[in-house]
Formats: C-alpha cells, sequence, structure tokens
C-alpha cells in the first residue's frame, strides 16, 4: 500500500486510482483517460499482466520517457512522451478504434461531469462554456467491454456529479458499469445506482448527502 | 514515379477554400513542412479534417491561430484554446465527430463503401439528422464517408513511388487519410530511390500517393 499523500486533493485522486487498479482484469487490454484515469498505472500490483492501450495507435502503453530520452514517435493521447512496453505494437487510428468498438477492450476508466442512474454518461461539452470534443470516448465507452468511471465524486462547488438524469450533452446512453470516487464505489445495475463501498474515512451518510441520485444500500457496505 | 517537388510547390494548387486532410495526433505524424508552406502560401477559409487542433504554436494549431481556416471536422479541440475562442466567437464552424467514426469515415471514402454503420453516437448529439438502422436487432448509426481535395500526410521514409513506411505512433490518421483525397501529398523525412525499401515493411502504399516532398527540401 502506497502511503496516502499530504495534498488532500492528490490523497483523493490517489484513492480512487488505487481502487480502480484493482479492477482491472489479469491479461487484460485497457484503456485510461488522460489526467486522474492515467493515475491508476501508478497502482497495478506488481506482476499483475495488464496491457494498456493508447488510442493514438498502440498497446503497451508504458509510463512517461525519461528527460532526453523522449521519441517524439512515441506519445500518449495527450501528445506526451511515453514509453511502450514488451509485448506492445503500433498500429494506425482505424485499427485502434477496431480494437476499441469490435469487443476486444476489457477495460475503459475514463473521467465524466455528470453520471446518472441509468448509466448515462456526460463528459465531453459544457455548452457555451467549455467544448474539448469527445476524442475517443464515445468509441471507447460503447466498445469497452466494462466502463469504470473515475471523478470525485461532487463538482469544485460542491454540487452532486452523480445525478437522477444527467444535464450535459451526453457521450453515450447506458454505458457506465462501475463509479469511483474518493467516497464510495458504486455499481450501475438495470434497476438503478448500488453503493458497493464506503471509504475508510467516509460514511453511508455522506455519501447520500453527495449524490444527486437514489442510492440502494445493501445491509453490507464495504470499504475501501 | 511520382511528382517529387519542394513543399511549396506541392501546395501551389491550393486555393483559397480548399478542404485538405491533415495527418497526425497532438501533432505526432504531422507533415509539418507542408503546414508552413500552406501559411506562407497565404489561403484562407480552409475546411481541415485533422484528429485534433493541437496545441499552441504547433503544426495545424498555427492554421488556426493564424486564422486561415473557416471549418474544422474533428475529434478534440481542447488543447488549443485559440480553437474554442474561434468557435465560442462563431469565426470557426467546429463539428466534432467521435475519433473512431472519423478514421472509419475517411477510410471508407478512400476504400469505395458507401457508407460505415457504428453503434457509437447513438442517444447523443452525434445522431442529429442521421438515419439510422437495426442490424440483427441491434442499432446503428449510418455516418457517410468523408473525402477531400487534398490529404497532407507524412512518413518515415519513402521511395521515389510514394511507398512510404510510417513508424511508432506517427501512423495515426496518415495511412486513412492517404486513401481518401483527390490529391494526397506525401511528405517523407527521408526519400530513397523506388526499390530500396524492403516492400514487405511498407504500410503506406504508394498507388495513394501524387505527389512526394521530401522533409526540409
Amino acid at each position: 500500500m502506497t502511503p496516502p499523500l499530504a495534498d488532500p486533493k492528490a490523497a483523493r485522486r490517489q484513492r480512487v486510482a488505487q481502487r480502480i487498479a484493482r479492477e482491472l482484469p489479469e491479461n487484460g487490454l485497457a484503456n485510461l483517460g488522460i489526467g486522474l484515469p492515467t493515475l491508476v498505472a501508478d497502482y497495478l500490483p506488481s506482476g499483475k499482466n495488464i496491457l494498456l492501450h493508447s488510442e493514438n495507435g498502440f498497446t503497451g502503453l508504458g509510463g512517461a520517457a525519461q528527460p532526453g530520452a523522449e521519441d517524439c514517435g512515441i506519445v500518449n493521447a495527450g501528445g506526451r512522451p511515453v514509453t511502450i512496453m514488451p509485448g506492445g505494437c503500433f498500429f494506425d487510428s482505424a485499427m485502434s478504434f477496431a480494437i476499441i468498438r469490435g469487443g476486444h477492450l476489457d477495460v475503459t476508466v475514463l473521467g465524466a461531469l455528470e453520471v446518472d442512474e441509468e448509466g448515462n454518461i456526460a463528459n465531453y461539452a459544457i455548452p457555451g462554456k467549455f467544448v474539448p470534443g469527445m476524442g475517443g470516448a464515445m468509441d471507447l465507452v460503447v466498445g469497452a467491454k466494462k466502463v469504470i468511471i473515475a471523478m470525485e465524486h461532487t463538482s469544485k462547488n460542491g454540487e452532486p456529479k452523480i445525478l437522477k438524469r444527467c444535464t450535459l450533452p451526453l457521450t453515450a446512453r447506458r454505458e457506465a458499469d462501475l463509479i469511483v470516487t474518493e467516497l464510495a464505489v458504486i455499481r450501475v445495475t438495470p434497476s438503478g445506482l448500488a453503493l458497493e463501498e464506503v471509504a475508510e474515512d467516509s460514511s453511508v451518510e455522506e455519501v447520500i448527502q453527495a449524490t444527486g441520485a437514489r442510492l440502494a444500500i445493501p445491509s453490507n457496505v464495504g470499504r475501501f | 514515379m511520382k511528382k517529387i517537388v519542394s513543399a511549396d510547390e506541392a501546395v501551389s494548387g491550393i486555393r483559397d477554400g480548399a478542404s485538405i486532410m491533415l495527418g497526425g495526433f497532438m501533432c505526432c505524424g504531422q507533415p509539418f513542412g507542408l503546414v508552413d508552406a500552406i501559411l506562407r502560401k497565404g489561403v484562407k477559409n480552409l475546411t481541415l479534417i485533422v484528429n485534433d487542433t493541437g496545441s499552441p504554436g504547433l503544426g495545424v494549431a498555427k492554421l488556426v491561430e493564424q486564422r486561415r481556416v473557416a471549418h474544422v471536422i474533428t475529434s478534440h479541440i481542447g488543447l488549443n484554446p485559440e480553437a474554442g475562442k474561434q468557435m465560442n466567437a462563431g469565426t470557426m464552424k467546429v463539428e466534432l465527430v467521435p475519433q473512431g467514426t472519423l478514421a472509419e469515415r475517411i477510410r471508407s471514402a478512400g476504400a469505395g463503401l458507401g457508407a460505415v454503420v457504428t453503434p457509437t453516437g447513438l442517444g447523443t448529439e452525434v445522431e442529429k439528422g442521421k438515419q439510422k438502422i437495426l442490424i440483427d436487432g441491434r442499432e446503428y448509426l449510418v455516418e457517410l464517408p468523408l473525402r477531400a481535395e487534398f490529404a497532407f500526410v507524412t512518413a518515415d521514409i519513402a521511395d521515389k513511388y510514394g511507398n512510404g513506411f510510417v513508424a511508432k505512433s506517427r501512423k495515426n490518421f496518415n495511412i486513412v487519410m492517404a486513401m481518401a483525397a483527390q490529391e494526397t501529398i506525401l511528405e517523407a523525412d527521408k526519400l530513397v530511390e523506388t526499390g530500396e525499401l524492403d516492400p514487405d515493411r511498407i504500410n503506406l502504399p504508394g498507388v495513394f500517393v501524387h505527389t512526394i516532398v521530401e522533409a526540409g527540401k
């Protein structure tokens, strides 16, 4: 277990990344979005064999390139110089998205602005304010076998991001499977959202308070 | 043998309002020499088809910053604040396309297909105005081929027939875009005699290439 970080925001992100690392399947292929999801790679249990997919065109995504050893031909989806691991290979964008859409990707981990009770995801646009575009996100959530949302439980202003219905433009309909935040692990089921785990230093009450959707609370909520 | 010319000569026939596909992903594998040549030529009102608008000061971002682009068809503009500004001001039309759909729309244009049917974008703003079809009980969006007058693509090495090898993650959109334009201009980092490349290592077939530029020449 890595010791928790002093900066509260960094510590929250670390907790989310650590928890999600446990969800990635042995011998699986996973795609980690830019930002918080990228941190998941730092917490993969040693010896666990996971191949990471980089949407711009390779499998075997490794860590950041060492200063001085950058190769401008090997970058991640954010354009940063990275490395490729043994077992990886390069391909073009059509092949990359065939892998994504064709059911060959086990897990995608990505951030969201909003997620709702039906598993609808909104993560690419706040109309009139911030419209970065969907990049590969729409293909990733439709194509991956499992979609994990990695995000802070509430917005900067403390507003819930887990809602009854998304209000922002959707990235996809009914595609989220699991939501992991610094407070909780929530599963999306056909009958709505189910609270599975609560963070060590949080409580079921705090999670309910911070959530804008109905949560099914089982009698045995786990801890993480 | 193909036309082998300087970057400035290669773009000499491009007029205001032209449509151009530009290879590269966050400027990795982008033909910078051709971008600079088009900037020097001074053409404007371009329609650009490109994965993303890059980050400030580099490649495609320079075309946006110097206001040469009237319409961009792309998957992501988030790392280029100028692109967002021009979109919000209404001076540049931004058409967002999911990245995998963008690749397949371009590929289908070059591959002689009438459409691509994909589940990506269903239930989102992407489906607006598009036909939907059911195949084996599953719903798909009908996405149409995307072509352009010009494609600017890159290869690490090419021969004088236009056969190219694009290495590592520089491949991205370069291969599909080469297929989908009326005139494909290949900027090769290194140009060798026809026959010098191992035919098994070529991943950008010269049949798609009309004009060749050696980078820096």
